[in-house]
C-alpha cells in the first residue's frame, strides 16, 4: 500500500473542489465543492496516520467531519434565505458582501 | 509482590463501591435543585430515596468490612504461628493474640495528575470510616422522615431538602476520604450548607445574623485545616513517595509518616495545633463554641443532624483519622498534657455551667452537645481512641433523639416556641411518647446505667484516669454530675410542674415564631403571627391524615405529635437505649465490637504489602517474612522508659515498615470506678431534682430572687448569662478594639496621606501633561498618526477592488493565499 497513491488522489480532490469554489455559480455547487476540498484533507490525515501508526491523524478526522456538517448546515441556511429573497442563487449577482 | 505471602483478605461489592454513598445524595441535590418542584413530594422523596440508597450501601459495607475482619482472623489462624504474621507484641488487654493489620479498602478516581502529584476522589473504607458512614446515612435519613412533617407547608420546602441532602453528602465524601483533598472538600461543603440552613429562615434578621456568625467562626478555624493541610503535605511527601507509592495527601501516607519516627517534631507539632484549631472551630470547643448555640436559630431537623451526626463531629473525626499526628504531635504516648485534652476538659464544664441558665430547650442541648463533643476530645487527647470514637456513635442516637424530641415539643406542645419557661411545662401527659424518648435519652446522655452514654462516657472518663490524667478525670466526673443537673432541669420544665403559656392554651402575641410555622410567608407575619397561627397554621394541622385530627381535644392545646415523627424518635430512643451493647468494655472481650471492628490494628506493615494495594486494585496484605520484634528501646525518641510498652507509636518501626496506627493503651474496667461514676450521676440528678422542686415547684423563699440578693450569685448569674463575655470580647474587642482602628487608621492614611499623593502626583501630571501637549503630541504624534491615516487610505483605496462581494472572487484570493503560503514554507523547508 503506497501512500503516495492516497496523497496523489487527495491532491486531486482538492484541485477538483478548488476549481469548483473559484468557478461555479451555483452556491450549492459552491457549498459541495467545498466538502470536497475538506474530504481531501480527512483522506491526507488518514493516509498520514496509517502510514505512521498513529491514532491521533483519525481522530482528527472525525473532528474534521463533525465540523464539515456543522459548516455545510449554516451554509445551506444562508443559500437558502438569499434565494427566498432573490429567487436565485447565482453567486454572481451577489455583492451584499462588497465592504 | 510475593506470591506466596500473600494472605488474601475478603473484601466485596460494597466495600468497593462506596464512594457511591457519599456520590448519590450529591446527585439527589442536584435532581432536588433541577427539578425537585415539579416532583409530587416536592423534592423529598429524592433526598429520603438517596440517602435510602446511601444507608442500604453503608450498610452492606459495614457487614462486609466485618467479614473482612475475620476473614483476617482465619487467614491468620489457617497459617500459623510459622508465618510469623504480626510482631509478637500483646496488646494490652489481649493475651498475646497476634493480629494483622487490616488494609483499607481504597478505589479511587484521579482527577488531576501532575508530575506525579495524583489528586483523587473516593472511598478508603477502614473500620472507622465504614462506622460513620453508617452512622451517619442512618442518622440523616431518619431526620429527612421527620422533617416530612415538620417542615410541611414550608415556604422553601425543596431547598431544605436539597440542602439538608447536600449536608449529607459533604458529612459523607469527608468520612470516606483517602486524602486530604477530599477532607477539606467535605469540610467545606459542610460549612456551605450549615449557613444555607441555619439561615433557612433569613427574613427574620436573628437567623441570617446567626448564619454567618456560624460560617464565619467556622472560617476562622478552617484557616488552621488549610495550614494544616499545607504543613502536613511538605511535611509527608518525600517519606510517601519514597515509601507508599503514593503522595502527602494521602491519609495513609500522613499517618505511616507521623509515626515513621522520620517526622520533624516541629513540623509535626505545628501541623497538629494547625488542624486542632480547624476542629475547635467545627466541632464547637472553647474559645470557638459560640457559634453553635446561635445556630438554633435554623429549624429543628437541622439542628439534630448538625448536632449529632454531621457538622461537628466532623471536627472529632479528623482528629480520629488522622490521630498519630496528634499522637506524636502532642506527644501523648508519653503522657503529656496534650492542648487536645486540655482544650475538651475546658469545654466539657464551662458549656455544662453554661446549659443551666438557658431558658431555650434547644441552647440547653446546643451546650449538652459542645459538653459532650469536650468529653469525646478529652478522650482522643489523653490517647483513649476507642472510647472517644464509640461516645460519637452513641452520643449521635441520644442527643439526635432529644433534639428531635425538642421539636415534636415545639411542635404539638408549645406552639412553635422553644421557651421552656414561658410555654412549655407538665406536657408529660399530652406528649406521653415524646416523653418516654425524652426521659431515655436523658438517661442515656448523662450515663446511667444501661443506657447507651453509661458504655461510652465512662470509658471515656475511666480511661482519662487510667492514663495518669487525674485532674481531667474529676473534671470529667464533674461534667457528668452537670450533666445530669442541666438535664434534670430542662426535663423538669417541660414535661413538669404547671403548664404555661402555649402549653397550656394560650396564644400570645409576641411570642416568637418559630421554625416550624407553617404560616410563615416573611418578617410581616411575625406581627399577625397569633390571627394566622390560629386560622391558617393549625387548619393544616387539623387536616393533616397522619393522626393529628382525631385526638379528639382542642388543637390548639399541646397534644401528640403525627406519626412521621414520632417513629424516628422512637427507633432513636430505642437505640440510644441498646447501642451501649455493642461495646460493653465491662461485660468482657466478647462484647467489644468495636475494638474489634473499629480500631486499626497497631501493627507494622512491610512497605511491600502496602505497595501491592494500588488504587482500584483488589486489596492485599503481604505479610512481613520476618516478624519484627521489636523490644528494645535503642530506637530511642522515648521509647518504653516511663512503663509504657513499646509498639507502634512508641519508637521507629522496623525498617521497611510502616504503622498506620499508635497502640493506645485500653484501661481494664473496675467496678469500683463504675460505682463511682455511678454515684457522681446519681448525685448530680438528687441536687438537681431537690433544687428543680424546691425553686420551680415550691418556690422556696430561699432560693427565688437569690440572684437579687446575694451579690456573688448574681454576679456568677451574669458571668453565665452573658456566655463568659466571650460574644462580648469577640464582637466588642476583637472587632471593634483590632477591626475599627485597623479602619479608621486606613481611613487616615485613605485621607492625608494617599490624597496627598494623588493630589500632587495630580498637579504635577497636570504640568507635564501640559508641556507633553505642546510639544510631543501635537508635533510628533499628531504627525504619525495624520501620516499612518494617510497610508491605510491610500492604501485602502488601492485594495478596494478586491472587496468585491463575490464569493467565488473571495474563495480565489484565499487559495491564491494559501498556495503561496504553501510554496513559502516548502521553500523554507528544503533549504
Amino acid at each position: 500500500m503506497l501512500a503516495v497513491n492516497f496523497l496523489l488522489l487527495a491532491a486531486v480532490l482538492f484541485c477538483i473542489g478548488v476549481y469548483g469554489v473559484i468557478a461555479r455559480r451555483n452556491a450549492v455547487m459552491v457549498l459541495m465543492s467545498i466538502e470536497l476540498i475538506l474530504n481531501a484533507v480527512n483522506l491526507n490525515l488518514i493516509a498520514f496516520a496509517v502510514m505512521n501508526g498513529n491514532q491521533d491523524g483519525q481522530v482528527f478526522a472525525l473532528y474534521v467531519i463533525a465540523i464539515a456538517a456543522a459548516e455545510v448546515g449554516v451554509g445551506l441556511a444562508m443559500v437558502l434565505m438569499i434565494y427566498r429573497n432573490r429567487k436565485s442563487i447565482a453567486l454572481d449577482e451577489l455583492s451584499e458582501m462588497k465592504g | 509482590m510475593v506470591a506466596a505471602e500473600v494472605a488474601q483478605l475478603s473484601s466485596g461489592w460494597f466495600l468497593e463501591n462506596a464512594w457511591l454513598i457519599g456520590l448519590i445524595p450529591a446527585v439527589g441535590f442536584a435532581v432536588i435543585i433541577l427539578f425537585g418542584k415539579k416532583l409530587p413530594m416536592q423534592g423529598s422523596e429524592i433526598g429520603l430515596g438517596t440517602l435510602g440508597a446511601s444507608l442500604v450501601i453503608a450498610t452492606g459495607a459495614g457487614i462486609q468490612w466485618m467479614q473482612r475482619t475475620n476473614s483476617a482472623e482465619t487467614e491468620e489462624a489457617a497459617a500459623g504461628v510459622l508465618r510469623g504474621v504480626a510482631r509478637a507484641l500483646p496488646r494490652a488487654s489481649e493475651g498475646g493474640a497476634a493480629e494483622p493489620f487490616i488494609e483499607p479498602v481504597s478505589s479511587t478516581w484521579v482527577w488531576w495528575q501532575n508530575s506525579g502529584l495524583e489528586f483523587g476522589l473516593g472511598s478508603s473504607i477502614d473500620g472507622l470510616s465504614v462506622m460513620l458512614l453508617w452512622l451517619v446515612a442512618f442518622i440523616s435519613f431518619l431526620v429527612q422522615i421527620f422533617s416530612l412533617d415538620y417542615v410541611r407547608g414550608d415556604r422553601r420546602y425543596t431547598h431544605f431538602f436539597a440542602a439538608m441532602t447536600l449536608f449529607s453528602s459533604g458529612m459523607l465524601i469527608m468520612v470516606m476520604a483517602d486524602n486530604m483533598v477530599q477532607v477539606i472538600l467535605g469540610w467545606e461543603i459542610m460549612g456551605l450548607c450549615s449557613f444555607l440552613l441555619i439561615g433557612h429562615w433569613w427574613e427574620e434578621e436573628a437567623n441570617s445574623v446567626a448564619a454567618l456568625k456560624a460560617f464565619f467562626t467556622v472560617r476562622v478555624g478552617d484557616v488552621g485545616l488549610l495550614v494544616g493541610t499545607a504543613i502536613l503535605f511538605f511535611g509527608a511527601n518525600q517519606y510517601a513517595v519514597d515509601n507508599l507509592d503514593t503522595n502527602g495527601f494521602d491519609l495513609d501516607a500522613i499517618q505511616a509518616w507521623a509515626l515513621s519516627g522520620q517526622a520533624s517534631t516541629w513540623t509535626i507539632v505545628m501541623a497538629a495545633i494547625a488542624l486542632f484549631i480547624a476542629c475547635i472551630g467545627k466541632s464547637g470547643q472553647f474559645p470557638l463554641h459560640t457559634w453553635l448555640p446561635d445556630a438554633m436559630a435554623g429549624p429543628t431537623p437541622v439542628s439534630s443532624l448538625l448536632h449529632s451526626s454531621t457538622m461537628v463531629v466532623a471536627g472529632v473525626f479528623l482528629v480520629a483519622q488522622i490521630y498519630p499526628v496528634f499522637w506524636e504531635g502532642f506527644n501523648i504516648a508519653n503522657g503529656g498534657l496534650s492542648f487536645i485534652a486540655v482544650i475538651g476538659g475546658i469545654t466539657i464544664v464551662i458549656s455544662a455551667l453554661l446549659a443551666f441558665v438557658q431558658d431555650d430547650i434547644k441552647k440547653v442541648l446546643a451546650y449538652s452537645t459542645v459538653s459532650q463533643l469536650g468529653y469525646m476530645m478529652l478522650g482522643l487527647g489523653v490517647g483513649a481512641w476507642l472510647p472517644a470514637v464509640f461516645h460519637i456513635f452513641t452520643h449521635a442516637f441520644f442527643k439526635c433523639c432529644l433534639f428531635l424530641c425538642a421539636g415534636s415539643v415545639s411542635h404539638s406542645g408549645s406552639h412553635h416556641s422553644f421557651d421552656m419557661k414561658k410555654d412549655m411545662g407538665g406536657l408529660r401527659k399530652f406528649m406521653p411518647i415524646t416523653f418516654g424518648a425524652w426521659v431515655v435519652s436523658t438517661l442515656a446522655l448523662t450515663g446511667v446505667f444501661p443506657f447507651a452514654g453509661f458504655w461510652s462516657k465512662d470509658e471515656i472518663i475511666d480511661n482519662v484516669g487510667n492514663n495518669g490524667y487525674t485532674f481531667l478525670f474529676w473534671v470529667g466526673l464533674g461534667g457528668a454530675a452537670l450533666t445530669a443537673g442541666y438535664m434534670t432541669r430542662a426535663t423538669y420544665l417541660v414535661f413538669f410542674g404547671e403548664p404555661r403559656g402555649a402549653a397550656a392554651g394560650e396564644h400570645h402575641d409576641d411570642h416568637v415564631v418559630h421554625a416550624d410555622d407553617h404560616a410563615l410567608v416573611g418578617a410581616a407575619t411575625h406581627s399577625l403571627s397569633a390571627a394566622t397561627n390560629t386560622d391558617d397554621g393549625h387548619g393544616d394541622h387539623a387536616d393533616d391524615d397522619h393522626g393529628h385530627g382525631d385526638h379528639g381535644h382542642d388543637d390548639h392545646g399541646p397534644h401528640e405529635s403525627g406519626k412521621l415523627i414520632l417513629f424516628p424518635i422512637v427507633v432513636l430512643a430505642f437505640l440510644a437505649t441498646v447501642s451501649g451493647f455493642t461495646n460493653a468494655t465491662p461485660l468482657g472481650e466478647s462484647w467489644e465490637q468495636f475494638k474489634k471492628y473499629v480500631e486499626p490494628r497497631p501493627e507494622a506493615v512491610a512497605f511491600d504489602a502496602i505497595i501491592a494495594s494500588g488504587p482500584g486494585e483488589s486489596v492485599q496484605l503481604v505479610v512481613p517474612a520476618v516478624a519484627p520484634a521489636v523490644e528494645d528501646d535503642g530506637h530511642g525518641e522515648g521509647a518504653g522508659d516511663d512503663g509504657h510498652s513499646t509498639g507502634c507509636g512508641r519508637g521507629e518501626p522496623e525498617a521497611a515498615t510502616a504503622c498506620f496506627f499508635p497502640a493506645v493503651v485500653h484501661a481494664e474496667p473496675k467496678f469500683a470506678k463504675i460505682l463511682l461514676s455511678l454515684a457522681v450521676v446519681a448525685a448530680g440528678y438528687a441536687a438537681a431534682i431537690a433544687f428543680c422542686i424546691a425553686f420551680y415547684k415550691r418556690r422556696d423563699p430561699r432560693l427565688v430572687g437569690l440572684t437579687q440578693r446575694s451579690r456573688v450569685a448574681r454576679a456568677g448569674y451574669k458571668f453565665l448569662a452573658n456566655k463568659y463575655y466571650l460574644d462580648h470580647l469577640y464582637e466588642k474587642i476583637i472587632v471593634r478594639g483590632v477591626a475599627h482602628p485597623i479602619a479608621d487608621a486606613a481611613y487616615w492614611i485613605n485621607q492625608k496621606v494617599l490624597d496627598g499623593a494623588v493630589n500632587g502626583v495630580g498637579e504635577g501630571g497636570k504640568r507635564a501633561g501640559n508641556w507633553v501637549y505642546d510639544n510631543i503630541d501635537q508635533k510628533l504624534v499628531d504627525g504619525a498618526v495624520n501620516g499612518s491615516g494617510l497610508v491605510a487610505s491610500e492604501s485602502g483605496h488601492a485594495m478596494q477592488p478586491m472587496q468585491s462581494g463575490k464569493v467565488n472572487q473571495y474563495g480565489a484570493l484565499l487559495f491564491g493565499a494559501a498556495a503561496v503560503g504553501a510554496i513559502v514554507l516548502v521553500i523554507l523547508n528544503v533549504s
